[in-house]
């Protein structure tokens, strides 16, 4: 028994290491570095400066509320798109299949910025979108343009991160068990009660990882709002990248990125436990 | 076992339609089949969303540019299939994003593999703490990993370059390996290695000839899966690449000085190469299914 022990801590070691130096030490250095004064000339100093949070918070909720909001939206379009879709897949498409599947991991193959670059393309002014959306009288309210506006940003979100939605649904209906629904159909239930008793709540571990999937990344990311937004469509992933790499204001920058992360992580947390699939963690 | 009761049903998507086509006029027909079939519609109407931005930028590989920008249709040319490394710089970063790529998967999937075995396989103290552990960096999101990597470096006066990106990119590819291998080894059949130990299999052999190849497919789709991660990774990069450009760099300082068609070209070959790698690997599964026979 102790040698089967020592085997599993032998495994874990080089792996726990890594997490250890490269995640947790970082994870500590960033807290560190937001509470510092000073400048990247001078050095910086430990002076529990608690002030910058104060600070930070104040000049970029609006782009706190705006990164929650499009990730939000994100994650919701994603979830309506991607539910038939591994709904299809599961349990209509036969042996397509594996074919389907493909498709959907498919426009990962392409690099991730050339993709969202060709969504300036098609959400272009002079693009067919538009042109169809300002005949049937939709672009009004948007300054008679798609690119640019909060629209363009969250489309681009829902598109990058759908896979990552789809995969954890389709796992989840392909595990259910048929004799389930054909039961729900012996006791006179219509397709709707069927779906809405039986199969959503059966494939609600794939809602809960889909949503987080796609959630996380999408408050973090900060490529869709460069490409496809303006500055007014900024979230804070642009801050954080901006203050650290253009403008170099660490302490700043770091303290945004913590107030990130432990919005991020008490979120998933509450959320994990709300939906009671801890096995994910 | 559970494919048995979908598969049944696998008829129908491909039943109606066909029937219903040879009794009414074609669009009347699709009509009818969409309002028969409204989920399964909405289902490839999401495929067709995917696969839209590839289609376009395939199309736009073969355009040639009024200005800077590959923004707008111009002219069909071949000029950009015909010169893809004609642009300065971009092949160089191509190649480091697989090299960087390589070397980040082989680490993640030693680590990761590793830790879940001794996650699946093992009993130990720490266990859950250890599962935390390895599920944080994934619900961290992408600009905390790069920048407090960044913090860490800058503290350290670690110059920044690839073995920072080599780092970083191995943490963050370590949770997805794990997350598949585990998968993978709590889906096998633990009597499988009981067998092989009842047939006087040392426990190396058993590993070797019985739990290694059953394992086998899921460490390969880990190291694939951490292969395009790392080699699509543009945020954690960002912040740890130092002077280095790799392609998704590349890429994005091409929307602020101009994107030529090359990108769409290496957009394209990576997309088709891929789909062929993948179907070619499934054809090989089926036939060697089919061989066993």
């Amino acid at each position: 028994m102790t040698a089967r022990k020592s085997t599993a801590y032998l495994l874990i070691l080089p792996g726990l290491l890594w997490l250890g130096v490269f995640f947790i030490i970082p994870t500590i250095t960033l807290v560190s570095q937001s509470l510092q004064e000073g400048s990247l000339e001078t050095g910086y100093v430990m002076t529990w400066n608690f002030a910058v949070y104060a600070e930070v918070i104040q000049d970029y909720a609006p782009h706190f509320l705006r990164s929650l909001i499009y990730a939000s939206l994100a994650t919701l379009a994603a979830l309506i798109i991607a539910y038939p879709l591994a709904y299809t897949i599961a349990f209509k498409a036969g042996r397509w299949r594996n074919v389907l599947l493909i498709l959907v991991v498919a426009p990962f193959f392409t690099s991730f910025l050339v993709r969202t670059l060709a969504w300036k393309i098609i959400l272009a002014d002079e693009g067919w979108v538009a042109d169809v959306l300002r005949a049937i009288g939709l672009l009004n309210f948007t300054d008679d343009r798609l690119l640019a506006t909060p629209i363009a940003v969250v489309c681009g979100l829902t598109y990058n991160f759908l896979p990552f939605m789809t995969l954890p649904l389709y796992t989840s209906l392909e595990r259910l068990d048929g004799r389930l629904l054909e039961a729900a159909n012996d006791l006179y239930a219509n397709p709707f009660t069927t779906f809405r008793k039986v199969t959503f709540p059966l494939s609600l571990p794939g809602v809960v990882g889909g949503t987080l999937l796609t959630f996380i990344p999408a408050a973090g990311d900060y490529v869709n709002a460069e490409f496809l937004g303006t500055p007014q469509t900024w979230m804070i992933g642009n801050v954080v990248q901006q203050k650290f790499l253009v403008s170099l204001d660490y302490p700043g920058a770091a303290a945004l990125s913590v107030i990130l992360m432990v919005a991020i992580i008490s979120m998933v947390l509450v959320y994990v436990r709300r939906a009671g699939t801890e096995e994910l963690v | 076992m559970m494919t048995t009761a979908t598969e049944n049903r696998q008829g129908e998507w491909t039943g109606g339609g066909h029937r219903a086509q040879r009794t009414r006029p074609p669009l009347s027909a699709a009509l009818s089949w969409i309002r028969e079939h409204l989920v399964t519609f909405a289902g490839l109407a999401a495929l067709g969303y995917l696969l839209l931005p590839v289609a376009v930028v395939f199309v736009f590989s073969f355009n040639d540019p009024a200005g800077n920008f590959n923004f707008a249709w111009h002219e069909f040319s071949l000029d950009a299939w015909t010169d893809v490394c004609g642009i300065g710089g971009m092949c160089d970063s191509l190649w480091l994003s697989i090299r960087l790529a390589l070397v980040a998967t082989l680490g993640a999937t030693v680590l990761g593999t590793l830790l879940a075995f001794a996650l699946v396989r093992h009993r130990f103290r720490g266990r859950q703490p250890t599962n935390l552990l390895v599920f944080l960096p994934m619900a961290t999101p992408e600009v905390v990993l790069g920048s407090s990597l960044l913090a860490l470096f800058v503290q350290g006066g670690v110059g920044r370059g690839f073995t920072t990106l080599f780092i970083s990119h191995v943490l963050f590819c370590m949770s997805f390996v794990v997350v598949t291998v585990k998968a993978r080894l709590q889906g096998m059949d633990p009597r499988l290695e009981q067998a092989a130990a009842d047939l006087y299999a040392t426990p190396y052999q058993t590993f070797r000839r019985v739990t290694l190849p059953l394992v086998l497919p899921g460490i390969v789709a880990a190291s694939l899966l951490s292969f395009s991660l790392s080699f699509d990774d543009f945020i954690v990069t960002n912040f740890n690449s130092g002077n280095l450009v790799t392609f998704p760099m590349f890429v994005f300082g091409a929307n602020q000085r101009g994107v030529p068609p090359q990108i769409n070209v290496i957009g394209s070959i990576m997309f088709f190469l891929a789909l062929f790698l993948v179907l070619a690997a499934q054809y090989r599964t089926k036939a060697s299914r089919r061989a066993t026979k």
